[in-house]
């Protein structure tokens, strides 16, 4: 067990854990935040990506002692007030079945906005494929996206 | 005392000796004779080839080519199929967008059945120098090896350095699950040298 702070969402959290354990442990059962899901484990589905440092980690594989020293952002530091275009976009056009994925379904989506402001659907494919959805809401999510880039034009707003 | 050589063709040879002698010194060249120098490095072509049959067969093994592959998309695992969830090479060939090869690669393997393998370098070769081996024949990739315009501007110096670039040797170190080269990173290494040492030659095919 070591002593590791984590800022998380702009809040410091110090922490004891071990350093290898994963990032996702750490945001859940010791920060408390619960808005990042655990999929699979094995980094393959990305339910639990966060922002490490504006990145698009998968916090199942990333160990705690990575993100030491580093910015964090989940889900529920991706806006104040659920502002954020992605999650206004995601709202208007209701893309959630079952909502699981769909954490991690945003936090991706604002890195590729962030980086690509005017995706294409190809763009939104190379950015999302790896975020799996059981319930299948690709078509929905895909529009989202496209939502969010024009709301992000009008609003001047950025991820 | 018998003669063996009457007097007479005695005196004869001995001017026609001398007429040869002298019309020979005509033609002396007094410049010194140019020092023949040999090159410290075997170009032993039978030597080079031989080596590379041991580098050919390790940069096509799934857990070198594995990152050189020939679209934009890595390949994954011993049989070498598309990375699942169609990971891009990007320009930089770190990914793109949310899907940037570190996000999921750690700096170290991950303990773990076929986990995400690990390195801080974790990477394909850029959009602009793919250096790709999978479909190259030997004559094809030892000809792309050593070719400046298509290896990242490597010179012999270089590219014998690149034997112990780090993500090189995760090859050797590639996580539970996976097998390794078919040589040891050492056998590797001095076939590598050897093959460039002796002149980097093609295999014919």
């Amino acid at each position: 067990m070591a002593k590791i702070t984590l800022n998380i969402n702009k809040k410091d959290y110090p922490l004891e854990a071990d350093p290898q354990m994963p990032l996702l442990w750490a945001i859940r059962d010791l920060a408390g935040l619960k808005g990042t899901k655990y999929g699979c484990g094995v980094a393959q589905c990305g339910a639990c990506v966060v922002h490490l440092d504006g990145e698009a980690v998968r916090s199942c594989v990333t160990k705690v002692s990575r993100a030491a020293g580093k910015k964090v952002v989940t889900i529920e530091g991706l806006s104040e007030t659920n502002s954020h275009p992605v999650q206004k976009a995601w709202q208007e056009i209701d893309v959630p079945q079952c909502g699981y994925c769909h954490s991690g379904q945003i936090m991706s989506a604002a890195v590729l906005l962030r980086e690509k402001p005017n995706p294409t659907d190809q763009d939104i494919d190379d950015a999302m494929a790896g975020n799996i959805c059981r319930c299948g809401t690709y078509l929905r999510i895909r529009e989202a996206i496209h939502t969010a880039a024009e709301l992000q034009k009008k609003t001047g707003t950025k991820g | 005392m018998k003669q063996f050589v009457p007097k007479k063709a005695a005196t004869v040879l001995s001017i026609f000796i001398f007429i040869v002698a002298v019309g020979a010194s005509a033609f002396r060249n007094d410049a010194p004779v140019k020092q023949i120098t040999f090159s410290t490095i075997n170009r032993d072509s039978v030597e080079s080839v031989q080596a590379f049959e041991i580098v050919y067969k390790t940069l096509m093994s799934p857990r070198c080519m594995n990152c050189h592959p020939a679209g934009d998309v890595p390949l994954q695992g011993d049989d070498s199929h598309l990375h699942a969830m169609g990971p891009k090479r990007g320009l930089d060939g770190k990914g793109v967008y949310a899907m940037k090869c570190s996000n999921c690669h750690q700096e170290t393997n991950i303990a773990g059945l076929h986990m995400p393998p690990g390195n801080p370098e974790w990477h394909l070769p850029p959009a602009a120098m793919k250096m790709v081996f999978q479909g190259k024949s030997a004559h094809e990739l030892a000809k792309q090896l050593v070719d400046k315009k298509q290896n990242g501007n490597k010179d012999i110096k270089k590219l014998i350095e690149h034997a112990d670039d780090g993500l090189v040797l995760a090859g050797w170190d590639p996580g539970e699950g996976r097998t390794l080269p078919p040589v040891t990173h050492a056998e590797f290494k001095k076939a590598w040298i050897t093959w460039l040492q002796s002149g980097a030659y093609a295999p014919k095919k």
